[in-house]
């Protein structure tokens, strides 16, 4: 294993045990994901994408295999404050304000007051929220309201961004707009990004390498690396380049897919 | 006969009133919901008053709302004197005490499913003991003063703070305490910055349940053994005496008193839980 590596997983086994029978979750899930990439994982429900992502985030404990977050275990990471995660709901709590709610990881962690003050007002900026700092959650659209949830995620300066589908419940339109400030983001703070969808368009559009999954048992059965630019106008989704991109994950994904059950 | 037929007449004509109050503009205005129910307020106590007087009903069955209203302006000094002991000493510390106690418990037993299974259920059986039971034993124990009915007060409230505290504190989504966990919080803070909150309408329920429940407490436990003051004890003695508008009074009292500690409470929530949608 590299020491470039920000994330790298080997023969990852996970399997939950339910009231009717195990499910295998993951299965030999080998990765490596070098740092400043950004990584999407595609594939159908019950394919194990979000699992990869908590077992990255130690949210889950594999039940074989080996994890490493720059070098260390998940837990280890975690206390050294390396990733942020941003979930499909932003969950903002809705008694703080757009404010608060970004300071809570850092309240935490405990910041000084004026370091927080400082922090909040970057990365509020940086998801074009400043203005609404004392506004409370309900009060935004649901774009928003993510656009906060990335901000707390982004808050603490981690260098890994773990997102969860976090646009999966917004419109296409509020969607392509978040993409593209989310490449931005990405471009200008060189954090690496794991980044859970279910559109192909926007595992093309986002990611510098696509991972693509199949359930049932939960592992790998492609990966892609895009040949798309780093600099990427929101009409690149039009290209041949990008399209040929789109029909190799369709393709790995029907290949994965077993219709008969 | 005449007067009996004045409250018809008044019945209709508030009614009347309101409905049109009601179905006017002024509806939606702050006016118009304050005036709905002081005319219906003011029409019942008109309308007893009127029913009172017109059918000659003796004094011990009902007095009439002047007559209170009299018997309450000479007597303000033992109505005061009777609300401070009851209300004041018993009610509001019994309140207090118990709904920090069933608070703390409800903690303990949400840290430990030891407790939750040892306690939860000592709680319902002390909760389904009849008040007249418990309050004899309590004022042996705790003397005829007002402590005796503070600890009254304490066994009523302690349940539904429990209870109320207890389902709050599982009331955050999976979601959100993965959050906390993703920024390696302790238990504290998850505690504080994350499940005290949300646990806060559920609280606010348990608090507001609670606060009638005290002064029922506090009085009925009067009836057991108290000094030469309370209101349950001159709710009691004065039944004695045949001196209604005095019981009467002393209802007025309890009512206002009841409704006011409400009122506080449910000012409060709407400050602390201003977030939740009930509220906004």
């Amino acid at each position: 294993m590299s020491q470039a590596a920000a994330i790298e997983a080997k023969n990852l086994d996970l399997t939950f045990e339910t009231g009717d029978g195990s499910i295998q979750a993951l299965q030999d899930v080998t990765l490596e994901i070098g740092k400043g990439e950004f990584v999407s994982f595609i594939g159908p429900s019950g394919c194990g994408k979000t699992t990869f992502l908590r077992v990255v985030a130690g949210l889950e404990t594999p039940t074989g295999g080996e994890v490493r977050v720059n070098g260390t275990s998940p837990d280890e990471a975690r206390r050294d404050r390396a990733y942020g995660y941003v979930f499909q709901e932003a969950g903002l709590y809705p008694w703080r304000t757009i404010a608060g709610n970004v300071r809570l990881p850092l309240e935490i962690m405990g910041y000084s007051k004026s370091e927080m003050a400082d922090r909040v007002n970057r990365v509020l900026e940086l998801v074009e929220l400043s203005g609404f700092e004392n506004k409370h959650p309900w009060q935004l659209s649901g774009g928003m309201q993510q656009r906060a949830s990335i901000a707390r995620a982004l808050a603490f300066d981690a260098d890994i961004l773990l997102m969860d589908e976090p646009f999966g419940a917004l419109d296409e339109i509020v969607r392509d707009h978040l993409n593209e400030q989310l490449l931005g983001l990405w471009d200008h703070t060189g954090k690496t990004i794991g980044f859970v969808t279910h559109s192909i368009p926007e595992a093309v559009y986002l990611s510098t390498r696509i991972v693509v999954m199949s359930p049932r048992p939960g592992r790998i059965t492609d990966i892609i690396d895009n040949p798309l630019p780093r600099k990427r106008p929101l009409d690149i989704r039009d290209t041949p380049e990008f399209l040929e991109v789109a029909q190799r994950i369709r393709k790995g994904l029907r290949a994965g897919q077993s219709y008969g059950d | 006969m005449t007067l009996f037929l004045a409250a018809l007449v008044l019945w209709m004509a508030a009614w009347w009133l309101n409905t049109r109050i009601a179905g006017s503009s002024l509806a939606s205005s702050y006016v118009g919901r304050t005036a709905v129910p002081v005319v219906f307020g003011l029409s019942v106590l008109a309308i007893w008053e009127l029913v009172v007087r017109g059918l000659d009903v003796p004094q011990v069955i009902l007095p009439a709302p002047t007559v209170i209203a009299e018997t309450f302006a000479s007597e303000t000094g033992t109505l005061w004197i009777d609300f401070r002991q009851t209300a004041l000493k018993g009610a509001i510390s019994g309140y207090v005490i118990g709904c920090l106690a069933a608070f703390a418990v409800a903690l303990a037993i949400d840290r430990s499913t030891f407790l939750r299974h040892g306690l939860l259920p000592i709680g319902g059986f002390v909760a389904a003991l009849p008040i007249v039971g418990t309050a004899p034993i309590l004022v042996n124990w705790f003397g005829f003063d007002w402590q005796s009915k503070a600890a009254v007060v304490v066994v009523m409230v302690f349940f539904p703070i429990l209870v109320n505290t207890v389902q709050g504190l599982a009331d955050t989504a999976a979601m959100q305490r993965d959050l906390m966990r993703t920024y390696s919080a302790s238990y504290w803070q998850t505690l504080l910055k994350l499940r005290l909150p949300a646990a806060m309408p559920f609280v606010f329920n348990g608090l507001k349940i609670a606060t009638t429940l005290a002064l029922i407490g506090a009085i009925v436990a009067e009836y057991f053994g108290s000094p030469t003051r309370g209101m349950g004890f001159r709710i009691s003695t004065s039944v004695g005496t045949l001196e209604l508008a005095m019981v009467w009074s002393e209802i007025a009292v309890a009512a206002l008193a009841g409704t006011l500690f409400y009122g506080a409470v449910t000012l409060v929530e709407r400050w602390v839980t201003f977030w939740h949608p009930s509220q906004r």
